[in-house]
């Protein structure tokens, strides 16, 4: 079978016919689905009050961490320089990732805190990467960090970076990576994200193909308290998420490929408002 | 052959169209260096799932709009991979098919090995028209068999769909279930089953 012109009114035809019979169970189901869609909002809702959420925890833990000497060198991270300057937090969360002379890299906030961490604190951080993502009785030192960086961007924008040529090509590998179909179900980020108002289950998905409010909506809103899982949640854990149900490999912690697709996603989300560490399903 | 073009048709209606946008691309070696970097720490078996087949090369490089000579070599090459049923039969048992397509597991890193397999039917497809949870990347399957008045020839085609979507429509969103191997024969058939069992919820 090809796609030929000549072949294109029967299908024209036939596309119709489908419509006309799925019309009638299409009313029924619709009633059944606003009632459900209702529901879920109610509840969206009901979790999103900011003085239950308990990422504020994760914020308050993680200005411990920051000022908290540590490593070899015993020292604070006080003056891990974000980007705004060294020991500069508000807003820095905003303009991340971004390049960093110092590293000759652009690194996404967890990249750059794992430098600094590094380079400043010489702390071993094998215990931090491996407490990457808390679990039942394990705080992570890196979500905690994360949510306080964060939360010091909160009511900022989103603010892409692109004036240095190495951001500008990453954000090209970001949309690369965004539309690469791959593994044992040819998924890519694009098969659940490329289109507006469809839905995993009830899940709502984000498009993002094209720049604007779902991206806003969405990259505005990480770091997010996750209830299903009892614990704060960073992009990092978002994209592991993401390659895990898109039957991809476990993507390394911190690599430049995450740092890539968040390049990508933050271009889409530009002027998105941050309202952070929110709190979601 | 009607009948086929009967059902890309519908799949065809929710196809996705992205679209590309005014950037500079990507050098593929970059991208791929990317890649390697980013699962360096994985087993060569997982790294080999990062490398792109032909079809998934066309798809990727064209946004899943591939033109209509790409369109025609994917289907052809896809078609090919199609097996039949070994004893003729394309439906097994529904209820068993109802666990397939409501099982969301296998093919994930985080899968204990040995866990149940399945194709999460449920996850982009409405089916059985009472179940409310149900996603909305595919079309609506429910009354699949009913609709289509359990005709034979449309149960061999939807087969081949089920089998390969690709070999009925390049670039299709849905994944090569028994091309890739990730549904046994069996398995297929129990799905074949819950679309085309005139007891089965979805043509209640």
């Amino acid at each position: 079978m090809t796609r030929t012109n000549g072949k294109i009114s029967r299908l024209a035809t036939l596309a119709v016919a489908v419509g006309l019979s799925a019309a009638a169970g299409y009313v029924a189901a619709q009633a059944q689905t606003t009632d459900a869609e209702k529901e879920i909002e109610r509840y969206r809702e009901m979790i999103s009050d900011p003085m239950s959420n308990p990422g504020f925890l994760a914020v308050d833990r993680g200005e411990r961490l920051w000022s908290e000497k540590r490593g070899k060198n015993n020292v604070s991270l006080e003056t891990c320089d974000l980007g705004e300057g060294p020991g500069k937090l508000e807003g820095a969360y905003a303009k991340l990732p971004r390049y960093f002379k110092d590293a000759d890299k652009v690194m996404e906030i967890e990249q750059r805190l794992l430098w600094c961490m590094e380079k400043i604190q010489a702390l071993d951080t094998a215990d931090v990467i491996k407490r990457r993502f808390a679990s039942p009785g394990v705080d992570s030192d890196m979500e905690d960090l994360v949510a306080f960086i964060a939360n010091k961007s909160s009511g900022r924008r989103i603010e892409p970076q692109s004036s240095h040529p190495k951001e500008a090509e990453l954000t090209a590998i970001g949309e690369a990576l965004f539309y690469r179909r791959a593994g044992v179900m040819d998924f890519s980020c694009a098969t659940c994200h490329a289109e507006p108002g469809k839905r995993i289950r009830l899940q709502g998905l984000p498009d993002f193909s094209k720049p604007g409010k779902q991206a806003q909506e969405t990259m505005g809103s990480w770091p997010t308290y996750r209830v299903s899982q009892s614990a704060l949640r960073t992009m990092q854990h978002r994209m592991w998420d993401c390659m895990r149900q898109q039957r991809w490999p476990n993507p390394d912690y911190a690599s430049d490929g995450i740092t890539a697709l968040v390049m990508f996603l933050n271009k889409q989300a530009a002027g998105g408002e941050i309202t952070v560490p929110s709190i979601k399903r | 052959m009607n009948k086929t073009i009967f059902i890309a048709a519908a799949f065809a209606l929710s196809a996705t169209t992205a679209m590309a946008q005014n950037a500079p691309a990507a050098d593929p070696a970059k991208v791929d260096a990317i890649i390697k970097d980013m699962f360096a720490k994985v087993s060569p078996e997982w790294q080999a799932r990062t490398n792109l087949d032909e079809t998934q090369r066309v798809c990727t490089d064209s946004r899943n709009q591939p033109n209509a000579q790409q369109a025609e070599a994917i289907q052809k090459r896809e078609l090919a991979t199609v097996v039949q049923p070994a004893d003729g039969k394309f439906l097994g048992d529904w209820k068993k098919g109802f666990q397939v397509a409501n099982t969301g597991t296998g093919g994930q890193f985080s899968d204990r090995p040995g866990g149940p397999i399945g194709a999460n039917c449920f996850a982009c497809h409405q089916m059985d028209p009472k179940e409310l949870s149900y996603g909305t990347l595919g079309p609506s399957l429910a009354g699949y068999g009913k609709d289509r008045n359990y005709d034979p020839q449309v149960i061999k085609d939807t087969w081949t769909k089920v089998y390969n979507a690709q070999a009925v429509f390049a670039c299709s969103n849905m994944p090569r279930f028994g091309s890739m191997k990730f549904l046994t024969e069996a398995q297929l058939k129990d799905v074949m089953a819950y679309l085309f069992d005139k007891e089965s919820p979805v043509n209640k």
